[in-house]
């Protein structure tokens, strides 16, 4: 018989999942649980294009979950795991055959003083892009606190937008723990060029306001920075919460293997509530992006529809930042090797990162598509002799 | 509205309407074939919408297009990305084979 899949998450990797599963001829009932209101859509957009773009990218048509017949329960939350009697508690019990955590991550609270007046927003969800684009109009000055990738797109689009913008680091520099120091070096000059003041080696100490609105970031050395609207982008936490309270193996993020199977054969998780294996790394790690998302989804499609499973994928995510389209592929290591290619005053160049034997372990591109595919094709091969 | 015939993977043929000013690959996606795995929805940035289709119908192949479909998976002379394939009125009839290598 047919499996009873019962979904838990409606982002990229839920709704990929439920689309593989009658792609490949699943009959059973596909059961998927969102606790947002909008029909899935496509999150990258939302920090590159919240300006004046199109925020709302459906990732299929309404229409489409009904004739796939995928039961999408919109603003529906799950509130706990019944393992023992295979049931997820909802309005009402949800019995399942197969469950799937597709959860994702939220905005790491920053905790300082002040952060909860109006004017200071985090950027995950639709609702957040429709907040921030309110807020932020051409004649707003907005903090960005966190340099990391989310915070130079929103900090990118706002700039191009005529907006004031100022970043905000803890650390040395932008992308510390993410990029090179190369890419990160190449990246804070792009944007400071355009007039976006970075300030890094900064925490931030407390927010003051005015009549419940935000109007100044305060620094630990004192500097205040006067504001109209704050960004907070301090990295994401994986939402494990049912996890945990099910006792399934978590560490900061559900524990899988390399089909997402968690500690409990029945039970699967996908995307970026994950702690998952890497091809080329010892240990676990949390991959935040829309590929790892996809490739989770095949690997549970295919263990569900007893289909071969699928080749491990060479990790990757993009970034667009003003007229930069980054390609990064493979894991960034402290420490690697980094050859330059090409001149980013051009904003076309290559950042090719190897081992100290010469193998390439990752790339990070800007304008340079073709470098890209090149090396990703060269990590895929690696990975292939390491499992020879 | 113009028909497109996708041919998949494991053989099978699917004729498709899709609307003027959308893509092939919105075509695909709207109907959940198989092959075209679309991970970027459109914006010409993740090269796993590749297909196979005779010349002239569409828009020439840009350079960042090109350059993403240099090192594909299974490339040929024919090979475009269907999120760069925008189906307009003498567009009918077209027929595209869907490889098995997107999101390799």
């Amino acid at each position: 018989m047919s499996p009873r899949v019962v979904v838990v998450g409606g982002g990229h990797a839920g709704t990929t999942l439920a689309a593989l599963l009658r792609q490949g001829g699943h009959r059973g009932e596909i059961i998927m649980f969102g606790d947002e209101v909008d029909f899935p859509y496509h999150r990258p957009p939302l920090s590159k294009k919240f300006v004046d773009g199109e925020l709302e990218q459906w990732l299929r048509p309404a229409p489409f979950y009904t004739e796939q017949r995928i039961d999408v329960r919109l603003g529906e939350r799950v509130s706990s795991i019944d393992r023992a009697d295979r049931r997820v508690h909802a309005s009402s019990p949800c019995p399942y055959d197969v469950l799937v955590l597709a959860t994702g991550a939220r905005p790491r609270d920053l905790p300082v003083p002040g952060v909860t007046v109006g004017g200071v927003v985090s950027l995950r969800t639709l609702e957040d892009a429709r907040a921030l684009r309110k807020h932020l109009t051409a004649d707003r000055r907005v903090v960005i606190i966190g340099g990391g990738y989310i915070g130079l797109e929103v900090a990118a689009a706002a700039r191009a937008n005529g907006v004031e913008v100022t970043i905000v680091e803890r650390e040395q520099r932008v992308l510390a723990r993410v990029a090179s120091e190369e890419l990160s070096a190449i990246l804070a000059s792009y944007h400071r060029e355009r007039g976006t003041t970075i300030i890094t080696g900064a925490q931030v100490r407390r927010l003051t306001s005015r009549d419940g609105q935000v109007r100044a970031v305060v620094l630990d050395d004192g500097t205040a920075i006067p504001c109209d609207v704050v960004v907070v982008g301090v990295g994401a936490v994986p939402r494990d919460e049912l996890a945990v309270a099910a006792g399934l193996d978590c560490d900061q993020g559900i524990v899988v293997d390399g089909s997402a199977r968690t500690s409990d054969s029945a039970v699967f998780a996908i995307g970026d509530v994950t702690r998952r294996p890497v091809p080329g790394v010892d240990g676990l790690m949390r991959l935040e992006s829309i590929p790892s998302a996809t490739e989770q989804a095949r690997q549970v499609s295919a263990a569900i529809l007893g289909a071969e499973a699928p080749a491990p994928e060479v990790p990757w995510f993009w970034s667009d930042q003003f007229d930069l389209k980054l390609k990064i592929a493979g894991v960034v290591v402290p420490g690697c090797h980094v050859v330059r290619r090409g001149e980013p005053a051009s904003g076309r160049f290559a950042l090719l990162h190897h081992d100290d034997a010469g193998a390439v372990t990752a790339v990070e591109t800007a304008n340079a598509p073709g470098e890209f595919m090149a090396a990703k094709k060269l990590l895929r091969s690696g990975h292939a002799h390491s499992h020879l | 509205m113009p028909t497109v015939t996708y041919e998949l993977p494991d053989g099978s043929v699917h004729e498709v309407d899709v609307p003027c000013g959308q893509s092939v690959m919105d075509g695909s996606v709207r109907n959940n074939l198989a092959g075209i795995v679309a991970e970027c929805g459109g914006s010409c940035s993740c090269a796993t919408c590749h297909v196979y289709v005779d010349a002239g119908l569409f828009d020439e192949v840009s350079d960042e297009e090109r350059e993403l479909l240099e090192f594909a998976e299974g490339v040929r002379p024919e090979s475009r990305l269907s999120c760069q394939l925008i189906v307009g009125e003498g567009c009918g009839g077209v027929r595209v084979r869907v490889p098995d290598t997107n999101g390799l």
